[in-house]
């Protein structure tokens, strides 16, 4: 099954990143294809590579993008959202890319499911 | 059969855009709002939902002057030029809350609740934020 | 009818994502807390009576890596609630046609 994933917060504040982390992981796991993660409000700073989480904490930038990478998953953050953030290409961690809003809805067309994580 | 008709027609999916939070305190109505406009331009089934505190996003004569804030409310109106025709506000959220259909912004379809569970029900894709 | 799998990750002492779900949920969908929804799970909450009446005609889950993390490992949970982990949360996404968030 081909599942897409919507993250509207960003890494810290709120559990939703790290849920949705577990659930493409074990998505994977389980043989369905997480095709493409949509960072979207403040869930466009899992894309920012100057975030440098203390050693003995999980790293959610760093996690996604390993597991983009390792998977095919494309880890789009929305351009609009991003903008007003500061988050540029001049600070995306690799795997990730910036791109339109369209992106989400064409990932709710395109995927059997798409698992929204949030506040 | 012409041509551009072998692919069959396109799948048209059922979105659902379900608005819960109030506007300005948090930014999730603007954001929701945004994606709701570049949703329009899909050709998919759109339909938008105002629940609970959603139901304030909807509240007429706003006026974010001395807040500094962007007063989106407008922008609401605009839904319609965008062929966004299903929009749900629940009536127990607008009871709840003191108001009525005549206190919002824009002409709506008040539902509810057991209506609108079954609208909810037949939808393809719900994107909530 | 598309068969739903709801999603409430608030506490029901915080927000009313729970009530809420509880209101508008069809007949025949299923409830997954997850994160701070999990304390809508525990038995001895007051939010128990208002899950343990829509029993009848919602299933509920609650995802155990969310329990143990918040310690209710040893709080019972509401009779009927069937936990599940993150690859039982994968499983009942694929299993209904749609998932809800109420955030």
């Amino acid at each position: 099954m081909k599942i897409g994933i919507l993250v509207n917060e960003g890494p810290f504040t709120h559990q939703a990143s790290d849920s949705a982390y577990r659930f493409a992981e074990a998505a994977i796991v389980r043989g369905h294809e997480v095709s493409r993660v949509f960072f979207y409000n403040d869930g466009v700073f899992n894309a920012n590579k100057l975030s440098e989480p203390q050693t003995d904490d999980r790293n959610l930038v760093q996690l996604w993008s390993e597991l983009g990478k390792a998977n095919g998953i494309d880890l789009v953050v929305c351009i609009a959202a991003a903008l007003r953030r500061g988050i540029k290409e001049e600070v995306l961690k690799d795997g990730f890319r910036i791109s339109g809003l369209g992106q989400l809805v064409e990932a709710g067309i395109e995927n059997d499911r798409l698992v929204v994580f949030g506040d | 059969m012409e041509p551009w008709e072998e692919e069959g027609p396109e799948v048209v999916k059922r979105f659902m855009y379900v608005n819960r939070k109030a506007p300005y305190g948090t930014i999730y109505a603007l954001e929701c709002l945004e994606v709701v406009l570049i949703a329009a331009a899909f050709d998919q089934d759109v339909s938008v939902v105002f629940v609970d505190d959603g139901v304030c996003q909807l509240k007429k004569n706003q006026d974010t002057a001395a807040i500094g804030m962007k007063n989106f409310s407008n922008t609401y109106r605009a839904l319609d030029d965008y062929d966004v025709e299903k929009i749900y506000v629940e009536k127990e959220s607008l009871e709840e809350r003191g108001l009525s259909a005549e206190d919002l912004i824009i002409p709506v379809e008040v539902v509810a609740a057991g209506n609108l569970r079954e609208i909810m029900a037949q939808q393809d894709v719900v994107i909530s934020s | 009818m598309s068969k739903m799998l709801h999603l409430i990750n608030k506490s029901p002492f915080d927000r009313n994502n729970l009530d809420s779900c509880l209101r508008l949920a069809a007949a025949g969908s299923s409830v997954l807390l997850i994160e701070d929804g999990v304390y809508g799970a525990m038995s001895k909450a007051s939010s128990a009576g208002a899950v343990s009446k829509r029993m009848e005609d919602l299933t509920f889950y609650v995802l155990g890596p969310d329990v143990s993390a918040r310690g209710l490992d040893d709080t019972p949970l509401i009779d009927g609630i069937n936990v599940v982990d993150y690859g039982g949360f994968v499983d009942l996404v694929a299993e209904h046609d749609v998932a809800q968030s109420w955030l």
